[in-house]
């Protein structure tokens, strides 16, 4: 297992997750989204073939209402 | 002749600006949104809720990008860092789109421009692509550096976010006006029409708003009040006004001919 921070939160993951595997999980396949890992954009086109990794910092973003 | 709003190349025939913060429901968003006539309207970016209910509809199907010209923005951050992460992240949401609103803020009780976060950021932002339209305050020297930078639209603030104090120091629109070439759009501090009607009397470009429409007691007509007083501001300004006269009164209608005169 390995342990990934996903927007803040502490998460345990089985290792080599993909990044698609985790969308998949958190229920947004087919949403717009954006994912930054450690501060770097991760674009769309790579999320099957990149793995998450211990310790990785994950921001997941959607658009919201503002000003 | 009343031009179209021009920014980065592109011509925009409204130039009235809106949010999608703090409205009730989706619904009440678009309705609003349409009522306005904006075709650029802004939107925030956020992190996912883990564990929300994935079958709600998202914003951008409620506005959807092929026909709106969505403004991501940088609300709520204090650093340039931060925003251009947001920024970076908000053009790959909108796969590539490069349009954006950069505001880094100074605290969170007035929610004013941090300009020198504010200059470091547009500079990145600029290097990097972005067409950077700049939330700041009134200060003509900073607008002017802001555009200097390469910022494609100067948005001072015309009194504090979400205030509705109106506008506070329209001398120093005017100046930033004198000095600055691209664009300028009155953003934050608008309350009622009458306020975005002055704005565009006085010669700005647009305005931006948030709050002035979506806290209104009927968000929907007042959407509709302000996309009419932007239009009106703006046609009294290409009009040119009469000069103010101060006690010096001057009768409409004709001072001959009138009866019971005893001079002709």
């Amino acid at each position: 297992m390995i342990t990934v921070s996903i927007n803040g939160v502490a998460r345990q993951l089985p290792s080599s997750t993909s990044i698609a595997a985790l969308i998949a999980e958190m229920g947004l396949v087919g949403k717009r989204i954006a994912l930054e890992r450690n501060g770097e954009i991760v674009p769309r086109s790579a999320f099957a073939t990149e793995q998450l990794a211990e310790g990785d910092r994950l921001e997941v973003v959607v658009a919201v209402g503002g000003g | 002749m009343n031009e179209n709003l021009v920014i980065a190349g592109k011509s925009y025939s409204s130039r009235l600006l809106v949010g999608t913060g703090k409205y009730k429901d989706f619904a009440e968003t678009k309705a609003a949104v349409d009522a306005s006539g904006a075709e650029i309207v802004t939107i925030a970016i956020r992190r996912s809720n883990i564990g929300q209910n994935p079958n709600e509809p998202s914003l951008l199907e409620i506005l959807p990008p092929s026909q709106y010209t969505l403004l991501p923005n940088t609300a709520g951050c204090y650093s340039a860092a931060d925003a251009v992460r947001t920024l970076r992240l908000a053009r790959e949401l909108l796969e590539g789109h490069s349009l954006v609103k950069l505001e880094v803020l100074g605290d969170p009780q007035s929610l004013y421009p941090n300009v020198i976060e504010t200059v470091a950021a547009a500079k990145t932002l600029v290097a990097e692509g972005f067409q950077v339209m700049v939330y700041t305050s009134d200060d003509p020297i900073i607008a002017k550096q802001l555009e200097d930078i390469g910022c494609v639209a100067i948005m001072p603030l015309a009194s504090l976010i979400g205030s509705g104090m109106g506008i506070l120091n329209p001398w120093n629109l005017q100046l930033i006006m004198e000095r600055v070439q691209v664009p300028v759009i009155v953003d934050a501090g608008v309350g009622t029409a009458s306020d975005a009607a002055i704005a565009m009397e006085l010669g700005c470009d647009g305005v931006l708003m948030n709050t002035a429409i979506a806290a209104a007691q009927q968000p929907v007509l007042m959407a509709g009040a302000m996309r009419k007083a932007v239009e009106a501001g703006r046609e009294a300004y290409l009009a040119g006004r009469m000069p103010k006269k101060l006690y010096s009164a001057s009768p409409s209608s004709p001072t001959a001919g009138i009866i019971g005169s005893t001079h002709s």
